[in-house]
């Protein structure tokens, strides 16, 4: 069972620490980003999402599209679970896979081996699932002995290597990617193609924010456009 | 926004505490991974610090006794056993103004239970404590206390001294992330509580100036551990003093967080 429920969903990030007064009750509309106000109090806020409602079923694949600021991050986070909304609110159910950054909390002091661990941890892993798939991980990763060795010894590419292969050692029922990932040189960033075409047909639901039409237009059935925060059009054509 | 504190909002309060303080994995690998990146390629690590206090214990030991005019013996152990604590607590405090505002990126990226960053923030703390403590036992050995049930009373008072350093991570770690001036204001504060704690001089000197440190919480919180360590019992005002602050530390916290809790990623 999979699905994301969010009615007027309302997300604001409170400014702090601007000069508020010369924003205070008036409202700007910029080319790009959430719109900025001011709430009760007269601080200056940015509404991120504005009354945001969608229903995602078992099936869907939805491409968040929208200028960069349009509130597609915040989305997924909100979706993720780190944010909660301001107002309206928003019920996930299902193991959810965020995708949203890959090397966070990975310890640049420990070894490959010991971060794997702590990644795991960290997506909620167990520790016997995470003993059943290191070996998996590890080759996956194809960094040798170097697994043993700090990750601080690592080039950029090894370390996206290993957080790619952690992240995505597991299937879930929600997907959560901002940008498609690719990683690696050739034929590494092949392998890993493949790797993640498997985990987004796995998954029940995949939500993922890109500005690549050709390839959203490949792998969604479904379009949301953002605006300012604000859901301008919810298709299953690509929005023209 | 809803402001107002429902029994929903209060639930969710004490569920984020009951699931962040379940997450032991995360917050020991977390806590362990600050200390080795502090001391990286260090190859003394941690016991750095155990080095430096035990200078400071060493150096300022026979001098302070002879200024205060206090038999060397029991005033080395009076000493190192208040140092060693004053860093336990100094530290956490210190820490905890940052235990939200260092876990921006999990916070904002990831859902995970904000009591989970306190947690952590208090196991480093208690981890270089438990290098530091070297300390401690390297005096006692010279000046054994006691060993009967007092010493128990010790091993509680730090455990009741951690417990309520989680609700001071919380409440200081929101105020904190909110106003960002607090972490600089308190930290002023500490280089002077050093001095208006009894951890050079004692309390019977204070004459009837006595309440000066009976109005200080962070006495009673070393009252409890250092009293049973010199053999001498704790007082009951200590004890109470310990305990309403525990109750109404939590209480308080919990109110305010249960309150902004869902706030505090908008914060950072």
């Amino acid at each position: 069972m999979a699905l994301a429920i969010a009615r007027d969903v309302v997300v604001e990030f409170p400014v702090y620490g601007r000069r508020q007064q010369s924003l205070k009750r008036s409202v700007l509309r910029a080319a790009t980003g959430g719109i900025l106000a001011t709430d009760a109090r007269d601080h200056v806020v940015i509404r991120a999402l504005d009354q945001v409602s969608f229903e995602l079923a078992e099936g869907d694949r939805v491409a968040l599209i929208g200028h960069n600021g349009s509130g597609k991050s915040t989305l997924l986070r909100v979706l993720a679970g780190a944010y909660e909304p301001v107002s309206g609110s928003i019920r996930v159910e299902g193991s959810v896979a965020s995708m949203l950054s890959i090397t966070l909390g990975l310890d640049m002091e420990a070894t490959g081996y010991e971060n794997i661990f702590m990644r795991a941890a960290l997506m909620g892993l167990s520790q016997a699932r995470t003993r059943d798939l290191v070996d998996d991980i590890c080759d996956f990763a194809e960094l040798g002995d170097y697994i043993q060795m700090p990750m601080r010894t690592y080039s950029s590419g090894m370390l996206m290597r290993l957080a790619f292969a952690i992240s995505t050692s597991v299937s879930s029922d929600i997907l959560l990617m901002d940008e498609w990932l690719s990683v690696g040189d050739a034929s590494f960033s092949e392998k890993a193609a493949r790797r993640l075409k498997s985990r987004v047909d796995d998954a029940k639901i995949m939500v993922l924010a890109s500005h690549d039409m050709a390839l959203v237009k490949r792998s969604c059935n479904r379009f949301i456009t953002l605006e300012h925060g604000l859901i301008t059009s919810d298709s299953t054509s690509y929005p023209t | 926004m809803n402001t107002s504190l429902s029994v929903r909002s209060v639930a969710r309060a004490l569920e984020d505490v009951a699931d962040g303080l379940s997450r032991v994995r995360i917050w020991h690998m977390l806590a362990w991974q600050e200390i080795r990146q502090r001391y990286r390629r260090s190859i003394l690590g941690p016991f750095w610090l155990t080095i430096s206090t035990g200078c400071l214990v060493a150096g300022m030991g026979p001098l302070y006794s002879k200024l205060l005019n206090q038999p060397l013996g029991v005033y080395f152990t009076y000493i190192a056993v208040g140092f060693v604590l004053w860093q336990l607590i100094a530290g956490l405090i210190s820490d905890c103004c940052q235990s939200f505002i260092n876990a921006e990126g999990f916070i904002n990226q990831m859902k995970l239970p904000l009591t989970l960053h306190v947690a952590r923030v208090v196991w480093k703390n208690a981890l270089m404590f438990a290098h530091n403590s070297v300390i401690v036992f390297a005096v006692l050995v010279f000046s054994p206390p006691p060993f009967d049930a007092a010493l128990l009373t010790s091993i509680a008072g730090l455990a009741v001294l951690l417990f309520n350093a989680l609700w001071v991570g919380l409440l200081l770690g929101m105020l904190s992330a909110r106003f960002r001036d607090i972490p600089q204001f308190i930290n002023s504060l500490l280089q002077v509580g050093l001095f208006l704690t009894p951890i050079l001089w004692k309390v019977e000197m204070l004459g009837d100036w006595r309440w000066f440190a009976i109005a200080n919480p962070v006495y009673h919180f070393m009252e409890v551990i250092r009293s049973p360590l010199m053999g001498d019992g704790v007082t009951a005002q200590s004890w109470m003093a310990v305990g309403i602050i525990t109750v109404v530390g939590w209480v308080v916290t919990l109110g305010v967080f249960a309150k902004f809790r869902a706030r505090i990623p908008f914060w950072i």
